[in-house]
């Protein structure tokens, strides 16, 4: 099973944390359970549907305290996401609740036609999303959800970083009129430094405003670009970090100054290279004709390493090391070192 | 029990739908020709007799709902809705039409289309997901759905039929229109999913057979109020291509277009109906 998330940081990297500053928060998924049941406790319409998943997604407590408003289908994910366009289309501010393995490949052609081609305002919830199973094995790795759903249209695609960052994206996305995707991991995250300033739908929050390396990252790898960044800043290296929480649609503004300004980009996503963030990045930079060295740290092409989701992270570099590496390496590259 | 009467008016209105989506389909060159014919008369007696939806309360949260999984047959719907005065009817000659929001399978932009259907299996998950929408809020209106035979091969169909019966969703109808055909041939050939009646008894509906031409059989069952706990399958038994001589039972029509020479005969039989229907009611 995933270790826990002291296990996913070296001594080096806990030392650095703590230079920082930095606070440890609780899991993001035990975030979205408690600020769903608040909304939920609010407005009854709010409903959670769960696929055999309440207790993986933290909604004891919801079911519970709101058994009316929690639609348990069974292991059933295509029907979990038809069910819940039909709520949705009724009125029903509805979050659809399921591993995100499972979810975003099951029941893609639901979430493609049912909510996002239909505009029903449902909320797709990826839980124990990227490798948080871990060891649990390739099937339950969901390293596609992020480039499965950029391509289809009408989906904000959104995974947060911290606690914070949840909690606001929860409310957002149960007053939004539109789908949303919101994918959480499992292990307890980091309180992002405040310097990143406040969540802003579809904006990019950032840390620094260095100049010779920029981490772009989302989700629960940001906290390791912190790290990285600290460590560099300690070696002379400027640095600032890009926390993307919404993948889809990008902060085009904020990544082009980026690449505009820094000597070197570096993203970093728990998802494949292919199709995800990075490749997003890439994309926006080539075609507004910014050059600027790149370098995409995800999950390669390969059948995934087996270990906890810590392992996984060590192993492909998604760590303070490995991020503090790879910015080196693009720096030496550009010719760039101090 | 219709007056003969209603029947007849039901029967006429059939006759000139089908008329209607022939047009359409000629007119665009494409369409789903087979299907359409066969479920026109269930749509007929849904829109005429059954569902408590028009234009006028088409925004009401307590209309009722009815659902087209076998979206290919769209061109039964797109003429059902405009001659109950959802849109002009002239707005079908764009079917299909390049940036006509008539797209060959049914889309939200139309008024009087609830949900964009198409991929086969999605239907009955929705319809059950507004069925307990409809239960939770303790709202009067009834949901009503259209699959095709062919269609519940579609493992999600029967993930939804077990959750339907898991939440005594009696407002729930679902309506399968068995024509016995589909794209490649006969279904029983394809993938015999006999006996569909049995199958959805064992996963806890109220099952109901019916000659799903016979229109005042039709507006017998599908308007009789839900009993007891349990969703309703109807399974109504069709022609593909009903209607039309040279279309009836054929599976190449699943989605052929006639030509300029068979639209025409086609036209001629339809009025040729429509003219005894007219000297029945005289």
């Amino acid at each position: 099973m995933s270790a826990p998330a002291p296990s996913m940081f070296t001594p080096a990297a806990l030392a650095q944390a703590e230079r920082l500053g930095l606070r440890m928060g609780w899991p993001n998924l035990e975030v979205f359970a408690d600020t769903l049941l608040e909304l939920a406790e609010r407005d009854r319409n709010v409903l959670a549907v769960t696929s055999d998943s309440r207790g993986s997604g933290k909604l004891g407590p919801f079911g519970q305290k709101l058994p009316r408003q929690i639609v348990e289908v069974g292991i059933a994910e295509q029907n979990l996401v038809g069910v819940a366009a039909g709520l949705g289309s009724c009125g029903k501010r509805v979050f659809a609740v399921s591993p995100g393995c499972f979810l975003t490949a099951r029941a893609l052609e639901q979430i493609k036609n049912d909510v996002c081609y239909s505009n029903i305002p449902v909320t797709v919830v990826g839980i124990s999303a990227g490798v948080s199973y871990g060891a649990l094995g390739s099937t339950h790795h969901s390293l596609h959800d992020l480039a499965a759903l950029r391509a289809i249209h009408n989906i904000h695609v959104v995974a947060p970083a911290d606690n914070g960052e949840t909690r606001a994206a929860v409310e957002w996305a149960a007053a939004l009129d539109s789908p949303v995707y919101l994918r959480f991991g499992k292990a307890p995250q980091y309180h992002l430094p405040e310097q990143f300033g406040p969540w802003r739908p579809g904006r990019a929050r950032q840390w620094g405003t260095g100049c010779d390396v920029a981490f772009v990252a989302t989700g629960e790898t940001v906290i390791h670009c912190v790290l990285a960044a600290g460590q560099l800043e300690s070696q002379g290296v400027s640095c600032r970090v890009l926390s993307v929480p919404t993948v889809k649609p990008l902060d085009t503004a904020a990544i082009l100054a980026a690449g505009r300004e820094c000597a070197a980009v570096v993203t970093a996503e728990e998802h494949s290279i292919h199709g995800g963030l990075g490749e997003a990045c890439a994309s926006l930079l080539m075609q507004a004709s910014v050059s600027c060295a790149l370098r995409i740290i995800g999950i390669p092409d390969e059948e995934t390493v087996t270990g906890s989701q810590a392992d996984i992270f060590r192993h492909y570099g998604l760590s303070m090391e490995g991020l503090t590496a790879a910015a080196q390496r693009l720096l030496v590259t550009v010719g760039a070192t101090r | 029990m219709l007056a003969a009467t209603d029947t007849t008016e039901l029967a006429l209105r059939s006759v000139r739908y089908r008329s209607a989506l022939l047009r359409a389909i000629n007119h665009a060159g494409a369409g789903h020709t087979g299907g359409s014919l066969s479920c026109i008369d269930i749509l007929n007696v849904l829109y005429s007799r059954v569902l408590n939806v028009s234009p006028q309360n088409w925004a009401s949260p307590n209309r009722d709902r009815y659902v087209q999984s076998k979206g290919h047959s769209v061109e039964a719907l797109y003429v059902v809705l405009a001659e109950r005065g959802f849109f002009p009817p002239e707005q079908l000659a764009t079917l299909c039409h390049y940036q006509s929001h008539f797209v060959g399978h049914p889309t939200r932009y139309i008024p009087g289309i609830e949900m964009n259907t198409g991929a086969l299996g999605h239907g009955l998950p929705i319809a059950v997901g507004m069925a307990i929408a409809g239960k939770l809020d303790a709202a009067p209106y009834r949901v009503f759905t259209l699959l095709g035979d062919g269609e519940l091969a579609e493992g999600s169909n029967w993930e939804a039929a077990m959750l339907a019966a898991h939440y005594e969703l009696s407002q729930l109808t679902a309506i399968i229109d068995y024509n016995t055909l589909q794209i490649t041939g006969r279904t029983s050939d394809v993938c015999d999913n006999s006996p569909i009646d049995e199958k959805f008894a064992a996963f806890g509906w109220e099952v109901h057979s019916v000659d799903g031409h016979d229109l005042a059989a039709l507006a017998k069952l599908l308007s009789a109020p839900a009993h007891g706990a349990a969703p309703r399958c109807v399974i109504a038994h069709t022609t593909k291509g009903k209607g039309v001589s040279f279309m009836e039972d054929v599976a190449k029509w699943h989605h052929g277009v006639p030509s300029a020479a068979e639209f025409e005969t086609a036209l001629a039989e339809l009025a040729a109906a429509e003219r005894a229907l007219l000297g029945d009611a005289e």
